[in-house]
């Protein structure tokens, strides 16, 4: 018996010791951890890039032009999706900005073009304001036919489009 | 409505050698090509100047007034008769002249010259004066074109136009220059440089000031810039588009085109940038505000009635009066222009598939198509009203047009290697 109570005493040392190691060991690596992100100067901390939404290539932001039929200045509702991708944008950060720059194709003159490509800008901030983006981080404005490249019915169909610039 | 290809036009081909080029010359001079010419043409003999100056001045004079249109050139044989020589001005009218002009040249001093002509009538043998004129060499070319202007008003009636300067964007690549030319178009100037558009530049009265859109903010804000010195400000900034720059007759103030409350409107703003209040009310775009010579109208385009027409409404804005409809021919009636006497307003009509420049009486209403081309935009009136220069498309180019009123003399202004567009004849000067 008290040989047996003996051991059963040793063993349960054995664990205690045991345990008490391990946890000295695991701080020991802690703090090793700690003191090379301090004193490396040649560790390399990563910043994800990808973080900003703007910059995702494959996000829901990445799509920044609203296209528009001849003499059409209404937002189709297939751009629904992509426009409450940036209205929730907006409103997740209410300090960034963006530019809506409506375009037209290469027919008809400088000014009056003007005033059509603000149509289609303004149609997109409403639109946007619509899905609940606030109007005071967004600003309609046209480059008219200034930008047009389009030589072709398939050109001007390019050309008449508005443009989110952040 | 009379279409100009009706005439039968000549073409030539006249190209200056330019001063050398200094940092602030444009590299790219444009060459001139005139497309008829009119029916009762002056014959004119102009004799070489006595003396030399850097500047071939009756080549300038010649190049003028053969360029209006309205003179005849008669072969001088290469003569060269002196300000105070005599003159057998029987001779002359034997030749065909029906005026002779001689001159000298002389030196006065710290590079400056002195240029005397003389104007004869050949018909009745009359002497018609001449003019003493003293510049500096830089400023040769403009001596050149007074002659021309006193020879042009002496002989026809009309105040000539050869010493106005013209404004105009050249685009090449990803460039754009805002330019300063002489009224033929050599000379230029460059007052701005930029990479993305420039439109709409308006001549301040004086003509020392251009009003103009630039995009280098990435949407159209309106300047005006002081050319003398190079000094610019902005004129309009609010939010959205700021566009159509327009000067009232007292230079006090200006009217543009802004889009701060949601729809393209009509403002007014003090030259120096404030005063801002609005003078049209619609629900549609109105804008391309345009002063009545008298400044007590202001012409606009608008398309409160479905397609855009010109209207007009009083300086003072729609709050004091109506707006009126003034173009009622055709869908689409834009950039309203109206001539130095009120008499004529040019207008841009769509036609078919093309756009073209046309006239309209403003007392019958009857509307006269002054152009073959089929991309004209940009309109202004010489300011003499006898001319009109406009943007327009050649062999699918964009060029610049000057057309005679009448639609019997057309010019065709362009450059190699770039595309001019938005132009705008200044006012004249001191």
């Amino acid at each position: 018996m008290s040989s047996l109570l003996r051991n059963i005493l040793a063993i349960s040392s054995l664990a205690a010791l045991a345990a008490c190691s391990s946890g000295v060991k695991l701080d020991d690596q802690a703090n090793a951890n700690k003191g090379q992100t301090t004193t490396d100067a040649r560790a390399v901390a990563p910043v994800d890039a990808s973080a900003d939404e703007l910059n995702n290539p494959n996000g829901p932001l990445a799509k920044r032009s609203v296209y528009f039929g001849f003499d059409q200045y209404s937002v189709d509702a297939q751009y629904t999706p992509m426009l409450q991708a940036h209205a929730n944008f907006l409103n997740k950060y209410s300090q960034r900005h963006v530019l809506v720059q409506g375009n037209t194709d290469p027919r008809g003159t400088s000014e009056y073009n003007l005033a059509l490509g603000q149509k289609r800008a303004e149609s997109v901030v409403k639109a946007l304001s619509a899905l609940g983006a606030n109007t005071s981080q967004m600003e309609a404005v046209s480059l008219g036919k200034e930008k047009a490249t389009g030589t072709d019915e398939a050109g001007w169909a390019q050309d008449r489009r508005a443009d989110l610039a952040y | 409505m009379r279409i100009s290809s009706q005439y039968a036009w000549r073409a030539l081909v006249a190209t200056w050698l330019t001063a050398a080029c200094t940092i602030a010359h444009a590299q790219t001079p444009l060459t001139v090509e005139i497309n008829g010419v009119g029916t009762n043409r002056y014959p004119i003999a102009v004799s070489n100047f006595k003396g030399a100056a850097p500047t071939d001045i009756v080549s300038v004079v010649k190049a003028d007034l053969s360029n209006s249109g309205r003179f005849n050139q008669i072969d001088t044989g290469g003569a060269t008769v002196g300000v105070d020589d005599s003159v057998d001005l029987g001779t002359w009218r034997a030749k065909g002249a029906n005026a002779f002009v001689s001159g000298t040249i002389v030196p006065a001093g710290n590079g400056n010259f002195q240029v005397s002509f003389r104007l004869y009538d050949a018909v009745n043998g009359q002497p018609l004066g001449g003019l003493a004129l003293t510049s500096s060499s830089a400023n040769l070319r403009l001596t050149a074109h007074k002659i021309a202007d006193y020879i042009y008003q002496k002989l026809l009636g009309d105040r000539g136009v050869f010493a106005t300067r013209l404004s105009y964007v050249l685009h090449s690549g990803s460039n754009y220059q805002l330019q300063i030319s002489d009224s033929d178009g050599q000379d230029a100037r460059v007052a701005l440089n930029s990479r993305e558009p420039i439109i709409s530049p308006a001549w301040s009265p004086d003509g020392t000031k251009v009003a103009y859109v630039s995009f280098e903010k990435r949407k159209p804000v309106v300047y005006i810039h002081d050319l003398p010195t190079g000094r610019r400000a902005v004129l309009a900034n609010e939010k959205g588009n700021n566009s159509a720059p327009s000067w009232a007759p007292d230079g006090s103030k200006l009217a543009v085109a802004l889009s701060r409350d949601g729809n393209t409107q009509i403002y007014q703003v003090n030259a120096n940038g404030g005063g801002l209040k609005r003078l049209s009310r619609s629900g549609a775009i109105d804008t391309e505000p345009q002063y009545s010579p008298d400044g007590k109208w202001i012409y606009f385009t608008s398309d409160r009635g479905g397609g855009p027409q010109i209207y007009k409404m009083p300086a003072g804005g729609e709050g004091e009066g109506a707006a009126q409809r003034v173009t009622f021919k055709g869908s689409y009636n834009v950039s309203p222009r109206i001539s130095p006497d009120g008499k004529l307003l040019a207008f841009i009509a769509r036609q078919g598939g093309g756009f073209k420049l046309c006239v309209q009486d403003m007392s019958t209403g009857d509307v006269t198509a002054l152009t073959d081309t089929s991309h004209d935009e940009s309109p202004s009136f010489a300011a003499n009203g006898k001319y009109i220069l406009y943007a327009t498309q050649s062999g699918g180019r964009k060029v610049l047009a000057a057309v005679s009123v009448d639609g019997q003399t057309r010019q065709i202004l362009q450059v190699r290697g770039g595309e001019v567009r938005e132009p705008s004849w200044g006012p004249f000067m001191q």
